[in-house]
Order: structure tokens, then C-alpha cells, then sequence
């Protein structure tokens, strides 16, 4: 590459990014869901709770204290390497990372660095060109740091307040090879890990500040990425540090590319840089800190032995999980593909449908997967907050047709806004009493008098002369229309096959 | 050998404030002792050795956290149950 | 509960805190006043390390020693002067003064425990507790003419403990003599899985001076280059004593040591500079200066906390560690460590124990030792045991100058009833 610019040839050069791929890799911090912290006995369950209350002399760093391996945490740790098809390293240990920070309560972070856990495994998702693999590089388990807290804002705090009771909850940290090719491949392969998480039992998404992710983008040539590709120029990349929820990675990493590639178009040399998401803008800024030239002075934890845990993850039995689950779902329930795969991506879904499946099992997959999910996520609520009896009965009433499909989804509407609102709803059954949308009945003979459907109808008929006169004059449409009037003016609740019979019933006779 | 110039990276490495005063003093002591060290160079680079003791765990099981008032006990320095810290940024 | 009073005059200026009064209870050390060091979390006692950067915290929990202790019936009287965080071989580096020797009050007692040493020496009390890092306990014992032990790694529970190099210190007996030693090791060996790197490996024993058929192995290196030779020649006499009762002494060689010391101060500045990170002033000691930036006042801290001699070696170790230089220093140190290690594992295939002295001179002039490296070049006979974590006790064996002069013997890891029962053959001999 010439570095003198402003020639045209130079300038056709860098306009010219057809050729291009977004290269994403991705280090996942996950909190592991034990009852207490990775080397003391506090418990992890702080969310509620003010600050530094759930705090001792090891996870507070006092002086003499020692740290004690959590056996849960490294177990989960190895359900995750093993479900991550990752290899399990003879001998590991924990290391210190040596940096200085009020948010560290010892100086250091305990963690573990050229001797991890677990490395190369893979996990296949969903990308965006079909089924791909993407490689894992390594597992590790290391300490979650303090909460800090600037009263007033970051840039306005004088000082900052800490608090320890985040401090020594356990991570762990997945990290991916630059395998993903797009923000949204980003997100599905978060969406999958999370699924795989959940299934394994040791991890929960709904915990507030439980995942932060830190992702690697840059924009090269095709092809870089593989062996012919690597003599080519390295574009420089960025890291966005900290993203703590799952839109966010995608929201940041879409910002990125854009950045990035105006960045190119410009002719900039982007080098390597540390940047920060800064959620509620949507947005990444440069961060001004060291961090690229801190030197961690790794070196292992004195105060730790070693782990030898091969044989111990060759007994561990995984539970089943998405892609099993998925597999199952086609065979068991008849499910579509697109249902299953939707069912089975969150476990809490999945084990949901699961109640519900008996009845039937189609149905209550369009149920779940079309109908509650989006109306869920329009409502930024998650299935945990439906009681799966509740769901069975709504599904119950719409099979046996005693509430119309249109009116089952205005029955959960409404529970779940009950639901939204006060914690707790009335059953199906009482809803479709209040709102009145008990599927009208037909009564006696069509065009019965106390028949309620053969009322509405003629109460159109009444009203609509001109559709009907265009129906007398053969006009096809105009039939439809009076059928959409007839349910309309029953709110829905006649079934349209009813209302298609007694509708030309009347119409013949008056024809 | 370490210049003076070294000696000042390694302190802001450490973070630790060296006087000015303090730094060719502290510079020719750093030499004579990392000269003495320069002996490991005829160390082969080894194993780290048998690693007798491996595997110490404890169970996953609550035990009491320390009482609040002991927690901000020791420092002056506190506001509504927080330490209060230097500012970072 | 019977209560301890305790009011010594300090001449020597042994002790950081004194209790006026301490509970005392029944058990094996019923009614006897114990001093612990500094370093040793005491709950509701100050604990300083002998650093101005601790000023002021009050450990809210014991160390696992002192809980051994109390449950023991012993009365903790008092925390003694070290060199700040261990870090030093003459108790001068300490924010509260220097300590001076009881045997010639215008020489060191020995570091980094001779305020342990000294209160004993003095008379101040029958026993105390030291922590020996590369010598820590041996060294003062030599100076002041007592009986100190290092356990062997992982036998005392470190629980509590202010870390200054955690993979070569252990906490361990101080007293006049060996039969107090193994009493003390009986209480400290008590298990405490909050030390994951120590085993439940209970001392239950009673010395036995049956030296008959024991193989001593005597390193040439003890009595090489940098060794007084009327230290040498003290410590040979020792030596023959114990031959004269029925062992047989057999010299050998340990080609590590050239490596010892370098691979000694290489891994305990290293691990000292990570942990001395944690003093920031925000959570106990000095309080952080608020009105600062947080890296201002960290530095601020640091420079007026600590002394020389720790600024010093945190440096040396951050350098140790640091990007481009971890190979030629921490992870070399590591391999020598290996080969002192391997080095003691082949003699102990053919001798019982390893005997020489414990210190290659008698104590120092006050200020006698100003240069860092000459002082670090004292502790090349006690830092091969720490390295190799085996277990190694000094013991007095004469004078040279009038000065005490300490036997040391080194045993196989876990045989700390063996270098005792050596001790105390040694002991018992001079005494008949
Ligand atoms: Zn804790």
C-alpha cells in the first residue's frame, strides 16, 4: 500500500469496500448462578439488598484473609467447557491480574491466564447464511470486581462510592475465535450461548448485570481472515468494552461497523483502540484510559493449588440441551421448524410449551411461539411472569372453541397487562366473562329469532342497503364485507363459519 | 542496566510514588541487586515442578457475612453503607 | 477466667502493642502470656506489620494461630516489632523503631521477627509467635539465643497472616526452649481448611533426644564463602556434639544454592508486590485522601506509607513481573526453586537431616548494614528451607564474640518432629 493519498488510484482504492467482512469475536462474562461467591462463603444473592451487606474479610480483601474455591462454581464452569465441545486442560490454576482500581478489594483480580480452564470448543448457531460453527478459544472462571457508584453522574461525582457486595460473585469467561461476521450473527450466537447457559443450569439471564460482553470489530478485506488472507494490510479494530445486555452487543457492534467503514471510506488508519458503549445513546466513544498499554504482571495465585479436573468432567452428564431439545420438538410434538427452533432458544419457553404441549400440540406451539413471545416482548416482559396453568386454560378455551382465535388474543392482552401491572391477573375463563367475548352460540334454527348471530346479521342487513344491493347485483366482495360488519358488530365472538351460513341464509331468502 | 528513566517507568508500573530525590539512589541499588540476579541466566528454564496438592475446594454453602457496622468499621470514609473512594475518572 | 497482667518494661523496644491485662483459660498453655507479631491478625487489636499504612485497623477477626492459641488457654500479651511486612533481617525497617537485642542492646535481635525474639531473649516472655519468610524466625532466634522454628509449608493454617510472600511463609514457634517449641507446635498445627494450601497433618509429639544411628548431611555450602569462620567453627563443635551422642555426620554438596537467594528475592518481591497492592486506604488503615484522583492518591499513599525497603522490593518484583521481563526473572526463579527443591529431595534420600548454621554471622551493629543487597546476602542459609518448604529450627549452640550463634537443621517435609527431636538432643547435650 502507498501511503501517499489523494492520488485517484489510491482514492478508488480505499472507496471500494465490496470486498469486505465485518470480523467480530467476542469475550462473554457470564455470572455463574452459585448460592455463594467463587472463594468465600457470602451469598450471592445481593440484588436487593444495600450495599456491602453481603460482605467478609476475604471477598472485602482485608488483610490475611485467604480465598476458598467454590467446588459449585467450577463445575458449573465445566458443564459450560463440555457443552461448548471445549478440551478440558490437565492442570490449571488461577493467576492474579495485577491492575489498581477501587473496585478491586485486593489490588488484584483473581483469575486465570495461561493455564485456563478449557479451550477450543465450538458452538453452532443460526448465522446468517445458515447453520455455522463458531470456535471457542477458552473458558475460565474468574472473580467478578465491586460495583462503583458516582452520585450525581460519572463527570460531576467528586468521589466514588464502593460497594463489595458484587465483589467475588464468579464469572466466567467464554471467549470466541473472530468467527462472527455480523452484529446480528453477534446477537444470535449470544442468544444461543445464553440458551446453552440456562439449559445447563448455571446461569440467569433475568439477573440484572449477569452478562457483559466485550467485543473485537474490525473491517478487513475478504478473506483475511484465512491463511492466503493474512499477508494482506490489518485495518485496525476496535474493542467495545462492557456491554451489559444482549440488543446492546448488536446496537454497538452495528454502530461500529458504520463508524468503522466512514472511518475507511475517509482514508483514516483506524490502529487498535479501546472504546465504550454507552448504552443509552446508542453509541461508542473512544475511551481516553491506558488500557492498551497496561502491563497485568500475571503470575499464578500463591494462595491457590492447582486443579486437576479432567476425570471430574468426564462424569459430569449434561442435560439435554437446544439443539436436542430442538430435534425433539420436530419428532415429539410435530412442531414446525421455526416453532421449534423459537421454543427451544430460551429454556424457560421451552419448559413452558412443554406444559402446554399436551393439548394440543400445534396449537399451543403457534400459541407460544407467534402469539405470547410477541406479545410478551411488546410488553418487555419475560415468560416467567405467565403462570403456565393459566396459558393452558386461555389454549384450552380457544380449542374448544369457546373464545374465537381474535378474542383468545384480546383475553391475553388483557391478562398480561393485569400481569405488567399489579403482579397477578384474573383466569381466562373470568376475562372472557368480563370483556364479553364468549363465543356467540348459535340458538335454534338459523334466523332464529334469540339466535344472537342472526340479530347482528339482520342489524346489518338493516344498515348496509348499498352492500347489500351490490351483493343482489352480483358483486362478490360485497358478501365479505357483510360478513366483516357481522363480526365486527359481535366483536368478534361469532364464529365466521356461522356467520357465512346464516348471512346467505338471509340474504337467499330475501333474494 | 537500568537507567534512572527505568526506574521511574517501574515505579508508575507499581504506581508507587518515588521523590525525585529518591530515583539515583534507588537506581544504583536496583543495579547491584538485579546484577546479583542475573545468575538465574545459567538457570535452564525448568518445570514448575510436582504439584503434590491439587483439587482444594469448598462446598457451596451461605455462611454469615460480616455484621454491617464491622464492615465500615475501619475507615472514616464512608456514606450510606458505601466505602467512599477516590474519583476515577 | 484467670487474667494475665502484663506491664514489662520494654527496653528493647520489642513490642508494637502490649495488653495491660489478657484473658487467660484452661488447656495445655493455661495462664502462659504469649506474644504474637505484628503480622498476626488479632480481633480487636491492632495489627500493623510495623507499616504506617496499616495505621489505625483493627483486624475484625483472629488469625487461626490465635484462636489455637486462646482455645489453648494462653493469654495474647502483646504484638511484637518486625521489619515492616517481614521485609528485612534486622527489625530496623519498622515505623516503630528499631528493636535491640537483649544479648547486646547495641546490636540488631535479627528480622523480620525480633520483637518476638527479643521479648523472649529478655525474658519478657516464655513464648511468641514469628512468621518466617526466608529465614524469618531462624534469623532472630540465632541473633538473640533462642529456639525458633519454621514449620514445614502448608503444616500452620496462614489464615490471617498478612500476606508478604505467600508461597515461602509460614507462621511458627518462638521460645527459650525446644520442649516450648514442640508444646507450641502441638496447639498450631490444629487443621483449618480456610488455608487451602495447608494439610491436616497434626503435630502430636514429645521431643526425643535419641540420636543414635541418625544420619546428619552437612552441606559444604554451609560453610563456604561469606560464613564467619568462628561462626563456622561454633557450629561444627554443634555439630560433633551430636555425632559424639551417636549420629553420624556425613558432608555433601547442594549446587543450588547458587541460585537460591536470587530465586528467594525474586519470588518473594514479586508476589510482595501484588500483595501490598490492596493498602489504598479505602476499605481500613490510612484513609485515601478523597479530594484526590484515585491513582494521585494511591501513589500518595504509598509513598508515604511505606518505607524504603518495601518501596524497594514492591518495585523489584513489579519489575520481575512486568511484560518482557517475567521470563528472565519470575519464571527462572520458579525453575531454581525447583532445583532447591530437587537438590534437598536427593540428600534426604540419604541422610536424615541436614545440619550447618543458621546465620553465616553474628548479629549486626545497629545501622550496621546499609546497602540493600549485602543485608539480602545475610539469608542465603535460611531461604534454601523456604524455597523447598521443608521445615528447618535454630537452635543456640555457643557464642563467637560473645555474641549467640545458632545451629540450624533442616528435615524432610511433614518431619518437623524429627528437627525437633535433633534440636533437643542438641539442647539436652549442652545441658548435661
Ligand atoms: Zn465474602
Amino acid at each position: 500500500m502507498t501511503e501517499t493519498a489523494g492520488t485517484t488510484g489510491q482514492e478508488n482504492r480505499v472507496m471500494d469496500f465490496s470486498d469486505d467482512e465485518v470480523i467480530i469475536g467476542l469475550e462473554i462474562h457470564c455470572q455463574l448462578d452459585t448460592l455463594t461467591k467463587l472463594f468465600c462463603g457470602c451469598s450471592t444473592d445481593y440484588r436487593d439488598d444495600g450495599p456491602n451487606t453481603h460482605v467478609c474479610p476475604i471477598c472485602l480483601g482485608l488483610p490475611g484473609s485467604l480465598p476458598r474455591v467454590n467446588r459449585k462454581a467450577i463445575e458449573y464452569a465445566l458443564r459450560v467447557a463440555k457443552a461448548l465441545n471445549c478440551t478440558i486442560i490437565e492442570e490449571s490454576e488461577f493467576a492474579r491480574k495485577n491492575y489498581f482500581y477501587p473496585d478491586l478489594n485486593k489490588g488484584f483480580q483473581i483469575t486465570q491466564y495461561d493455564r485456563p480452564l478449557a479451550v477450543r470448543g465450538y458452538l453452532d448457531i443460526e448465522g446468517d447464511d445458515g447453520e455455522k460453527r463458531v470456535r471457542i478459544t477458552r473458558v475460565h472462571v474468574e472473580e467478578d470486581p465491586g460495583r462503583l457508584v458516582h452520585k450525581g453522574g460519572a463527570d460531576r461525582a467528586k468521589y466514588t462510592l464502593v460497594d463489595y457486595n458484587r465483589a467475588g460473585i464468579p464469572l466466567i469467561e467464554i471467549v470466541t475465535e473472530p468467527d462472527i461476521r455480523s452484529p446480528k450473527e453477534a446477537r444470535k450466537f449470544l442468544n444461543k450461548l445464553r440458551a446453552t447457559l440456562e439449559y445447563l443450569g448455571v446461569f440467569d439471564s433475568e439477573k440484572e448485570g449477569s452478562l457483559r460482553v466485550d467485543a473485537n470489530i474490525s473491517i478487513q478485506p475478504k478473506g483475511w481472515f484465512t491463511r492466503e488472507g493474512k499477508g494482506k494490510a490489518d485495518r485496525g479494530r476496535a474493542e467495545v468494552k462492557n456491554i451489559s445486555s444482549y440488543k446492546g452487543v448488536e446496537k454497538a457492534l452495528t454502530f461500529e461497523v458504520t463508524r468503522q467503514k466512514n472511518a475507511l471510506r475517509r482514508g483514516q488508519r483506524l490502529g487498535t483502540e479501546t472504546r465504550h458503549f454507552v448504552e443509552t445513546r446508542g453509541i461508542t466513544t473512544s475511551s481516553r484510559s491506558k488500557e492498551m498499554e497496561q502491563d497485568y504482571r500475571y503470575f499464578p495465585e500463591p494462595d491457590l493449588r492447582p486443579l486437576q479436573v479432567c476425570s471430574w468432567a468426564e462424569e459430569i452428564v449434561l442435560p439435554e440441551l437446544p439443539d436436542a431439545r430442538r430435534a425433539r420438538f420436530l419428532t415429539q410434538y410435530g412442531c414446525s421448524p421455526i416453532h421449534a427452533r423459537t421454543l427451544t432458544g430460551d429454556l424457560r419457553v421451552a419448559e413452558f410449551y412443554e406444559h402446554i404441549a399436551t393439548i394440543d400440540p400445534v396449537l399451543a406451539a403457534t400459541w407460544v411461539a407467534d402469539t405470547l413471545l410477541g406479545e410478551l416482548n411488546y410488553r418487555d416482559m419475560g415468560v416467567s411472569r405467565v403462570s403456565p396453568e393459566s396459558f393452558r386454560e386461555l389454549i384450552v378455551l380457544v380449542k374448544e372453541g369457546s373464545v374465537t382465535d381474535k378474542g383468545g388474543v384480546e383475553v391475553l392482552r388483557s391478562l398480561l397487562d393485569q400481569i405488567k401491572e399489579s403482579g397477578s391477573c384474573e383466569t381466562p375463563g373470568e376475562c372472557v366473562g368480563r370483556l364479553g367475548l364468549r363465543v356467540l352460540e348459535r340458538t335454534g334454527e338459523t334466523g332464529a329469532d334469540d339466535d344472537p348471530v342472526a340479530k347482528a346479521a339482520r342489524e346489518v342487513i338493516a344498515e348496509q342497503p348499498q352492500a347489500v344491493a351490490d351483493f343482489h347485483a352480483g358483486k362478490k366482495e360485497a358478501f365479505n364485507f357483510l360478513v366483516g360488519q357481522v363480526m365486527k358488530k359481535t366483536r368478534g365472538r361469532a364464529k365466521p363459519a356461522d356467520v357465512n351460513q346464516v348471512l346467505s341464509g338471509i340474504l337467499g331468502k330475501e333474494g | 542496566m537500568v537507567s534512572e528513566k527505568d526506574v521511574a517507568h517501574i515505579a508508575g508500573l507499581a504506581d508507587i510514588g518515588i521523590e525525585k530525590e529518591e530515583l539515583a539512589e534507588f537506581t544504583g541499588r536496583f543495579n547491584e541487586i538485579l546484577d546479583y540476579f542475573d545468575i538465574l541466566d545459567q538457570v535452564e528454564p525448568g518445570s514448575r515442578g510436582e504439584t503434590d496438592l491439587v483439587n482444594v475446594f469448598r462446598d457451596d454453602v451461605v455462611e454469615a457475612s460480616l455484621p454491617e457496622d464491622e464492615v465500615l468499621a475501619n475507615t472514616r470514609e464512608k456514606e450510606d453503607g458505601f466505602f467512599r473512594a477516590p474519583r476515577v475518572m | 477466667m484467670p487474667t494475665l497482667t502484663f506491664s514489662p518494661k520494654d527496653r528493647y523496644n520489642a513490642f508494637i502493642t502490649t495488653l495491660n491485662e489478657a484473658g487467660t483459660g484452661p488447656g495445655k498453655l493455661s495462664g502462659i502470656g504469649i506474644a504474637v507479631k505484628d503480622n498476626i491478625s488479632t480481633s480487636g487489636i491492632p495489627t500493623t506489620c510495623a507499616s504506617r499504612i496499616l495505621e489505625g485497623y483493627i483486624p475484625p477477626f483472629d488469625a487461626h494461630v490465635v484462636t489455637l492459641l486462646k482455645k489453648a488457654g494462653a493469654g495474647i500479651v502483646g504484638k511484637t516489632n518486625m521489619d515492616e511486612f517481614g521485609m528485612g533481617t534486622t527489625t530496623e525497617n519498622s515505623a516503630f523503631g528499631p528493636t535491640k537485642n537483649p544479648a547486646d542492646p547495641s546490636r540488631v535481635p535479627g528480622g523480620s521477627s525480633g520483637g518476638s525474639a527479643a521479648a523472649i531473649a529478655a525474658g519478657m516472655v516464655r513464648m511468641a509467635l514469628g512468621t518466617d519468610t526466608g529465614g524469618s524466625i531462624r534469623c532472630p532466634a540465632a541473633f538473640c539465643g533462642i529456639v525458633g522454628h519454621k514449620p514445614t509449608y502448608g503444616r500452620v493454617s496462614r489464615y490471617g497472616l498478612i500476606a508478604y510472600a505467600n508461597s515461602l511463609e509460614q507462621i511458627g514457634p518462638m521460645a527459650r526452649t525446644v520442649s516450648d517449641i514442640s508444646l507450641l507446635m502441638e496447639i498450631l498445627t490444629a487443621y483449618d481448611p480456610r488455608d487451602s494450601t495447608s494439610i491436616n497433618c497434626p503435630y502430636a509429639h514429645t521431643p526425643d533426644p535419641d540420636v543414635h544411628g541418625l544420619k546428619i548431611g552437612v552441606p559444604e555450602e554451609y560453610f563456604g564463602e561469606g560464613v564467619d569462620p568462628r561462626v563456622a567453627s561454633v557450629v561444627w563443635e554443634g555439630i560433633s556434639l551430636l555425632e559424639r551422642k551417636g549420629a553420624e555426620i556425613i558432608t555433601c554438596r547442594m549446587p543450588s544454592m547458587a541460585y537460591a537467594l536470587a530465586a528467594y528475592y525474586v519470588t518473594c518481591t514479586s508476589e510482595a508486590s501484588s500483595n501490598l497492592a490492596r493498602f489504598d486506604g479505602v476499605r481500613y488503615g490510612h484513609p485515601a485522601d478523597t479530594k484526590l484522583q484515585w491513582h494521585e492518591s494511591f501513589q500518595d499513599r504509598r509513598r508515604n506509607g511505606f518505607g524504603t525497603e518495601v518501596k524497594r522490593r514492591i518495585m523489584l518484583g513489579t519489575f520481575a513481573l512486568s511484560s518482557g521481563y517475567y521470563g528472565k526473572y519470575y519464571a527462572k526463579a520458579q525453575a531454581a526453586r525447583q532445583q532447591v527443591r530437587t537438590d534437598f529431595l536427593r540428600l534426604f534420600r540419604s541422610v536424615d537431616v541436614i545440619a550447618g548454621p543458621t546465620m553465616p554471622t553474628v548479629a549486626f551493629r545497629l545501622g550496621e548494614k546499609t546497602d540493600p543487597l549485602s543485608m539480602y546476602l545475610s539469608d542465603i542459609l535460611t531461604v534454601p528451607a523456604n524455597l523447598a518448604g521443608i521445615p528447618a529450627i535454630s537452635v543456640p549452640c555457643g557464642t563467637s564474640e560473645g555474641l549467640p550463634v545458632g545451629l540450624q537443621i533442616m528435615g524432610p517435609h511433614f518431619r518437623d518432629e524429627r528437627v525437633i527431636d535433633v534440636a533437643y538432643a542438641y539442647e539436652l547435650g549442652v545441658a548435661r
